[in-house]
């Protein structure tokens, strides 16, 4: 039971005077696993973690980590756990070095204490500016520390609250690669309300929203169910032809133009009647009429869109969270066509694409450029 | 404990704070040495720590404000409590830090009796009972400040907060003067905690003196445990 389920969490309820931050949620976390705890802001994903870790604690349920319960062996669960906090723990005061020689002996860690601490450095990439005062760092190399004192003493669980926060594009894509490194040998929690690190990191994903949980799966079947059979291309032709193309290919239940991206191009949006794969059919339509094919993208139901109807479904009432577009297409054009980025994808453009689109190398170049 | 207690002496003495301690209690310390033997013509150490009781009203504050206040306001505290010690040794180790800062400056301050026992006669008990007074008063006053420092998330505050508290203790003694039901005079004049000290003053070493020092420094040092204890349930 210990062995796959490292991290245990029962009926955990928060509550700050009336209100619950955290409302009776449960799951586990196997060994191993790089679980994505995501939600909007607010949604108690930092009062789950804060209790996890011992930092508060909770109104009732219980939590065991590695089979100690955090209230009666705090000491043991502490010990096992890695956590970097929302806002990271320094002391401007110190050099980098001093601070994680200072998280050493607060750990009581036991490995050699020159090698562990050079090893960390180098993992997270901070050993070029170990001298240097940390109230002197950019905002990304304080995450970075912030991640180094986590993983003093080499504990089995790393709890990471939004560690890509302020953190330039570049710098998101080195820390996640870290931590899907350091996920190989642990178990870590993620949170985050960044969609596309859930997509680039976790294996499995827990969606909580107002202090419940409302969707809790792995990646694969999250997006595997809501997988559409719609697609997007990219042709190097005028509209009329395009239209005309399309029009001889069966089983199309809808298509749109979604307009003109690159010059002397139109990208349209083609969705397949219900289990029909069209992918062939439209490859050879095109081809006939000697229209170059130049991006073919399957549009599976983004993370974003479950996100957003697994968030809404609960709460009709929340003002700030956009309800899914009736028309998609209107939705999809809107942010074809916007000069500027669409608020949610700004943060890391290439991310957006990379996982789930190797076919349009053009356009995440161009993304990168904006 | 031990890491704690490093972290905070490391903090003292790389930022202005323990020196903003240190040099106007060492600075003052040598004018009331100066003007007190150049007066009174006495060799006593009584005019050099009687005054600076009250200089330390003002900046043994400043030496407890950050303890706690900054830890939470910079959020660092989570580091703390969420690495394997026990909230105990986390107040320990800080009130040590404080104590100790607190001691090396007082030894530094002996230099005054070592040159009163120079040039003149004076009683050793009550140099010896002077310093462990003082010693023990401060070691209560910084407990206080500890507690004070638990219980705010700005520095500011725990400092005119401690400021405030050591001054109604300070003036305790004062104010029994104007009482006359003497029942109530003489509850309130046990409590005084300068009231204590000038046993120390002569020379008289007590028991029942020392326990009610030590206990009142467990007891606050207790108080801020269960601060932050508490702030974990709310």
């Amino acid at each position: 039971m210990e062995q796959s389920n490292v991290i245990e969490i029962q009926n955990l309820t928060k509550r700050f005077g009336a209100s619950k931050a955290v409302n009776n949620i449960s799951f586990d976390v196997r060994h191993g696993e790089i679980l994505g705890f995501l939600g909007p802001n607010g949604a108690g994903k930092s009062t789950t973690m804060n209790i996890l870790t011992g930092y508060i604690s909770s109104s009732s349920g219980s939590v065991k980590v590695c089979g100690h319960s955090i209230l009666e062996e705090p000491n043991e669960v502490k010990k096992k756990i890695g956590y970097l906090p929302e806002q990271p723990p320094l002391y401007f005061d110190m050099t980098v070095l001093e601070y994680l020689n200072f998280v050493y002996d607060l750990k009581k860690a036991s490995e050699n204490r020159k090698a562990h601490l050079e090893e960390i450095m180098k993992t997270v990439g901070i050993d070029k500016v170990k001298g240097r005062l940390i109230k002197n760092l950019s905002k990304g190399y304080k995450q970075r520390v912030g991640l180094a004192q986590a993983l003093v003493g080499n504990p089995e669980v790393l709890v990471l609250d939004e560690p890509t926060v302020g953190l330039d594009p570049r710098q998101i894509i080195e820390i996640r690669n870290v931590i899907k490194a350091l996920g190989k040998k642990r178990t870590i929690i993620l949170s985050t309300h960044i969609l596309q690190e859930v997509t680039a990191v976790c294996d499995r994903v827990v969606i909580i929203n107002r202090g419940q949980i409302v969707k809790a799966d792995t990646l694969e079947n999250l997006s595997g169910k809501a997988s559409s059979g719609r697609y997007t291309l990219r042709l190097a032709a005028d509209e009329y032809k395009v239209k005309n193309a399309l029009s001889e290919v069966a089983n199309v239940k809808y298509s749109d133009i979604l307009g003109v991206r690159e010059k002397d191009t139109v990208d349209i949006l083609v969705e397949a009647a219900e289990f029909a794969d069209i992918r062939t059919d439209l490859f050879n339509a095109f081809a006939q009429k000697q229209i170059p094919i130049l991006m073919f993208k399957p549009m599976e139901m983004t993370l974003e869109e479950i996100f957003i109807s697994a968030t809404s479904e609960t709460v009709a009432d929340t003002e700030d969270i956009k309800p899914v577009p009736k028309n998609l297409s209107d939705e999809l054009k809107k942010i074809f066509m916007a000069k500027k980025k669409p608020e949610n994808t700004k943060a890391e453009p290439e991310i957006n694409k990379a996982g789930s689109n190797e076919a349009a190398p053009e356009n995440e170049e161009k993304e990168d450029k904006e | 404990m031990y890491a704690i207690f490093k972290k905070e002496i490391r903090n003292y003495f790389f930022t202005p704070i323990g020196y903003i301690f240190i040099s106007p209690f060492l600075a003052l310390c040598a004018m009331f040495f100066i003007s007190g033997v150049s007066y009174y013509q006495t060799a006593t150490v009584d005019y050099i720590l009687g005054p600076i009781n009250i200089i330390c009203l003002f900046i043994v504050p400043v030496l407890t404000m950050q303890l706690f206040s900054e830890e939470r306001n910079k959020k660092s505290d989570q580091l703390l409590l969420t690495s394997p010690v026990n909230i105990s040794s986390i107040v320990l180790g800080k009130y040590f830090a404080a104590l100790c800062v607190f001691c090396i400056t007082l030894a530094v301050s002996l230099i005054f009796p070592i040159i009163l026992f120079i040039i003149g006669k004076p009683v050793l008990s009550e140099v010896i009972g002077t310093y462990i007074g003082f010693i023990l008063i401060w070691a209560a006053f910084i407990a206080i400040g500890v507690f004070i420092s638990s219980l705010t998330e700005s520095q500011v505050v725990a400092a005119i907060l401690s400021f405030v508290v050591l001054l109604v203790l300070y003036s305790l003694d004062g104010w029994t003067q104007g009482i006359t039901t003497t029942w109530l005079k003489n509850i309130i004049s046990w409590f005084s905690i300068f009231k204590r000290y000038s046993d120390f003053q002569i020379g008289l070493l007590s028991l029942p003196n020392v326990i009610y020092y030590l206990s009142f420094i467990f007891v606050f040092l207790f108080l801020t445990g269960r601060s932050i204890e508490k702030r974990r349930y709310s």
